[in-house]
């Protein structure tokens, strides 16, 4: 038996994936697990709670299979005892029926709390902004309401403030992750889904889109920059200063597959977001805009109204 | 005229690539090759006979089984190839559009066009042996249900080099699967390859459950059946249920592309979210479809290799009951991102976890089946014992990803992609490999090399946790699925590179089971017995292989483990042979019906895909004529006589 040969062969192996695992561990960039914002960090604390839940079930099943397999051996002269007629044990079936209902009982109501809370918005003190999102084939465009600009491929928000994120598509289905803020909702053409994240503190997040849509899928990724309150009108006085306006020419143009940059405009069609919810359909479902306040949207009041979604 | 016919062929044929003029000479040579040898050595007419026209369900079990693990193959080299383009960021290998056909027919062979196959070679082999049947329910219908996975698998090959290969995913969500975002016919070969192969699977389904229920042999009650025929029929009652909403939810896309229609279109009130709902309707159960096989497997070996009766007999029937229902209650875990409200997402989230709990119940008995019990490390055990910690890692991620809030951060990341393949391959294709080593001499009546299955297992094995371990971690790290490539600097070289070494270690593993199987073939031992493994169920009572009319006297069955009870009485003293007394045994004679019906399926399905109507009326006619045909023979079965009975049992050292 050549095992152990392999074995120590393969040990180099091991060592190098170790190591390699520790060290890009060590550059941080495990986004998932270092949260930037409060719903990423509910949703970390989630992550946490079922892995220490699951290895409750988990280590004795490794345990036992490692000590069974090694102690009842069919070999010559194995003196530990033999049952072949045993069957059943209540005692034990009890046990084994009990304790993950016990484990789910209790990751269940933390699952369903983090649940609804997460479709509030995470601080409830803190006036939101909304922002809209429209996935294209194969770039993001994001129209700001309350401003009136838009940009494309990476977006701006301040941080310390709930972004109430409204979702849609021009194009096939995506999905809107921003891992290091919160996780994600998908974009539906003829739908605004809404998904609430926000940045404690500044910094640029790595943002992209999570649902294959063709071709150049792979190229969706964008750039959440969060800014000091201050720092962010700053920004969106300087696009409306400095960037061209987007034209209902212009959209059609994005609309279009291509893989672009990104790109800044200083105003947008009125309505647009509405008219392409529209536009898709618009009538699937009424849209998810409990959580929104109409005071967000000042400009898009009427638009909003006049939208066939909330039938 | 040549010029249009110059167009034609060049959208036709697939070209431009060298992998593709590759498979186009392999496809050629291939088929010369094989043209060749049958005609050389005068085999038509064996083929026809022994093969294309059998409704044997072991010949056919042996049929399904093959074309698995040559789906398996080509599977899997679309999973070495897509490992290759990503090792490296950046890299130039495969394009985008044909990464992308390459992960569509990956995710659809494997789950349809392998694990489903390579499961009913399983229950054609083993149930009607383990029930001490004669045959199953519709054996005409048995074979038709064959022909129709082959043809349904043969029709999705061939998009490789014409017309091209479908794209939008193994789950082909509108509207991306829609005309407007695609155009070329590669969609419509998966829609037609499955919906043909998904009748056969419902055919089936319905049949063994019949089977099942209606032709064990007398004596043998639902609590006296073997483990492995209770997952069958538990599988069964989901395929019967499941794979109508499939069906359904491909023929309504079908009919957007083929009649523009607009179910699942963006406009005119068409609704895209209803084709997703559908599709895990049958998607979610689908995976316990395939798993609960396994399971049955895996305690047909735990038994037979620890030498002991089965641990909690009761509590796996009912965990296998209860999966087979709550599979139905958890289809939304797929989309928890697609704005259901919180509480549908609560509801789906605690219905997922709660199918852990028969599953996780299934893993201690299983264990405790091995405790006090003498466990014999063969091939078949050993791929169960790798089994339990696998699939119990596998089963921990997804009780994680049920986690809805959770699964916000994890859905269509490589962590998602880590779990199922942990469990597809920890749970599936681990059973099955299990199945066959263990059922392998019944099927071919020789003994698989030892040394060549363990270097396999190993590389199996070890390849698999470096291949998809360092996949979690990629998911932590942001890496979404169905990426053909991505940029330096955002941490995922490394892992990457891991994880595709990892892939090809498992190709090597591939590789010793083909040579073990080559080995197998010239060298095998001689099974001369029926029962190299000291069985405990009635399939190893018989010879191996057994021969066509199964039992020559149908067993009096007293309680479970049927077989091994007989053992131990005639080990009693004073046991006393009961004198045989034959009888001539009914049979159903063999047909080529099934297997040119589903040539005229495939022809219809041809047509269909490149919207030549009139091909398909005339697949259509074809398959009309043959039920036709079918439903005016009276001449079906035939009596096999008691002399040839006794001639075959005196052969086999039966009388
Ligand atoms: C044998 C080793 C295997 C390797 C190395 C492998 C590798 C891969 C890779 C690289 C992907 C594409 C991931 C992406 O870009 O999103 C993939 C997807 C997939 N694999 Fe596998 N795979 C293997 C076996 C299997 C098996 C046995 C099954 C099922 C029984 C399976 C089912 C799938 C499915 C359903 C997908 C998703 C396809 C899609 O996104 O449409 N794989 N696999
Ligand atoms: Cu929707
Ligand atoms: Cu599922």
């Amino acid at each position: 038996m050549k095992l152990r040969t392999l074995l120590s062969r393969m040990k180099w192996f091991f060592t190098v994936a170790l190591a390699t695992v520790m060290l890009t561990g060590c550059n941080g960039q495990f986004v998932v697990l270092d949260p930037k914002g409060p719903v990423g960090k509910q949703e970390l604390d989630l992550i946490i709670l079922s892995t220490v839940l699951t290895l409750i079930v988990i280590i004795p099943v490794l345990i036992m299979l490692w000590i069974f397999v090694a102690k009842y051996r069919d070999k010559p002269g194995n003196k530990a005892p033999y049952k072949p007629e045993w069957e059943d044990n209540k005692t034990l079936e009890i046990i084994w029926w009990g304790i993950p209902i016990v484990i789910i009982g209790i990751l269940g109501v933390y699952t369903a709390k983090t649940t609804f809370a997460l479709t509030k918005p995470p601080v409830q003190n803190v006036a939101p902004i909304t922002i809209q999102v429209t996935s294209l084939d194969w770039k993001w465009l994001f129209q700001y309401p309350g401003q009136k600009i838009a940009t494309v491929n990476y977006v701006e928000i301040p941080a310390g403030v709930p972004v109430n994120f409204v979702l849609t598509s021009d194009a096939p289905v995506n999905s809107f992750w921003v891992p290091q803020l919160g996780g994600q909702e998908y974009t539906m053409p003829g739908m605004a889904l809404t998904l609430w994240l926000q940045a404690d503190k500044p910094g640029s997040y790595l943002g992209m889109g999570a649902n294959f849509t063709g071709e150049g899928f792979a190229h969706m990724r964008f750039h959440v920059i969060a800014k000091p309150q201050s720092d962010f009108n700053a920004w969106v006085n300087h696009v409306k200063q400095t960037a061209p306006a987007l034209t209902k020419a212009g959209y059609q143009n994005l609309t279009q597959p291509s893989v672009t940059d990104q790109m800044s405009f200083s105003s947008y069609p009125d309505g647009l977001f509405e008219a392409t919810v529209n536009k898709n359909g618009g009538i699937y479902m009424p849209m998810q805009q409990g959580n929104m306040k109409k005071e967000d949207t000042p400009a898009d009041n009427n638009a909003m109204k006049n939208m066939k979604m909330g039938q | 005229m040549l010029e249009s016919i110059k167009t034609f062929a060049s959208h036709f044929f697939v070209t431009g690539d060298p992998m593709i003029y590759g498979a186009d000479a392999s496809i050629v040579l291939v088929t010369v090759a094989i043209l060749f040898v049958l005609t050389y050595f005068k085999k038509w007419r064996w083929l026809w006979d022994e093969w294309l026209t059998t409704v044997d369900h072991k010949k056919i079990g042996i049929m399904y089984a093959l074309a698995a693990i040559l789906m398996l193959f080509r599977g899997g080299v679309d999973a070495l190839l897509m490992r290759t383009q990503l090792a490296f960021p950046n890299m130039h290998f495969l394009q985008a559009e044909h990464y992308n056909q390459i992960f569509t027919t990956h995710g659809t062979i494997m789950i349809l066009f392998m694990a489903m196959p390579l499961m009913f070679a399983f229950f054609n082999i083993v149930v009607p042996l383990q029930i001490g049947a004669r045959d199953v329910a519709y054996p005409y219908l048995n074979a038709v249900s064959f022909w129709l996975f082959f043809f349904g698998a043969m029709l999705l090959n061939l998009s490789f080099v014409i017309g091209g290969s479908p794209d939008a995913g193994w789950v082909s969500y509108p509207p991306l699967s829609e005309l407007a975002f695609d155009k070329g016919p590669g969609e419509n070969f998966y829609l037609l390859s499955i919906s043909i192969s998904g009748i056969g699977s419902l055919a089936t389904g319905i049949n063994f459950m019949v089977t099942i229920l209606k032709m064990r042999a007398p004596g043998m009650k639902l609590m006296d059946m073997p483990l492995f025929t209770w997952s069958i029929l538990a599988t069964c009652i989901i395929i019967i249920f499941a794979f109508p909403v499939l069906t359904i939810a491909l023929a309504l896309l079908f009919i957007d592309r083929l009649a523009g229609a607009h179910f699942f279109t963006m406009l005119h009130g068409g609704n895209p979210m209803m084709f997703i709902n559908l599709f895990w309707m049958w998607g979610h159960p689908e995976v316990y479809i395939v798993v609960l096989p396994a399971f049955g497997i895996y305690s047909e070996v735990v038994s037979t290799f620890a030498k002991k009766r089965i641990f909690g007999y009761k509590s796996m029937v009912a965990s296998m009951m209860l999966i087979s229902i709550i599979s139905y209650f958890t289809w939304t875990h797929h989309f928890f991102t697609m704005g259901s409200g919180a509480d549908v997402n609560t509801f789906f989230a605690i219905s997922t976890m709660a199918i852990g709990v028969p599953t996780g119940v299934k893993v201690f008995n299983w264990l405790f089946t091995m405790y006090r019990g003498r466990i014999r490390l063969t091939l078949p055990m050993l791929w169960t014992i790798a089994f339990v910690p696998c699939f119990a890692i596998g089963g921990a991620t997804g009780v994680m990803l049920a986690v809805a809030p959770a699964d916000y951060q994890y859905h269509n990341s490589y962590f998602l992609i880590a779990h199922f393949h942990q469990v597809l391959i920890g749970g599936v294709v681990f059973g099955y490999f299990a199945g066959l080593y263990y059922w392998w001499p019944k099927m071919f009546g020789h003994v698989l090399n030892e040394k060549l299955g363990r270097w396999s297992f190993w590389f199996w094995n070890i390849g698999f946790y470096v291949c998809f371990m360092p996949q979690y971690a990629l998911g932590f790290m942001g890496m979404t699925r169905r990426l053909y490539t991505y940029p330096h600097g955002l941490g995922w070289s490394s892992l990457n590179l891991v994880s595709t070494i990892g892939a090809f270690m498992m190709g090597i593993g591939f590789l010793f089971q083909g040579a073990q199987i080559l080995h197998g073939i010239k060298f095998g031992k001689r099974d001369t017995t029926g029962d190299p493994w000291d069985g405990r169920t009635l399939e190893w009572s018989l010879p191996s292989p057994a021969p066509h009319y199964n039992f020559a006297t149908i067993p009096q069955i007293k309680g479970r483990d049927a077989w091994w009870t007989m053992k131990e009485e005639m080990k009693q003293p004073g046991y006393k042979k009961e004198p045989v007394h034959i009888e001539p045994i009914h049979m159903p004679k063999s047909s080529g019906r099934p297997f040119i019906m589903s040539v005229f399926f495939f022809i219809a399905g041809f047509g269909l895909t490149f919207d030549w109507i009139w091909m398909g009326v005339i697949g259509a006619i074809g398959v009309g004529i043959t039920l036709l045909a079918r439903s005016f023979e009276y001449d079906t079965d035939y009596y096999v006589p008691v002399d040839e009975i006794e001639r075959t049992e005196a052969a086999l050292g039966r009388l």
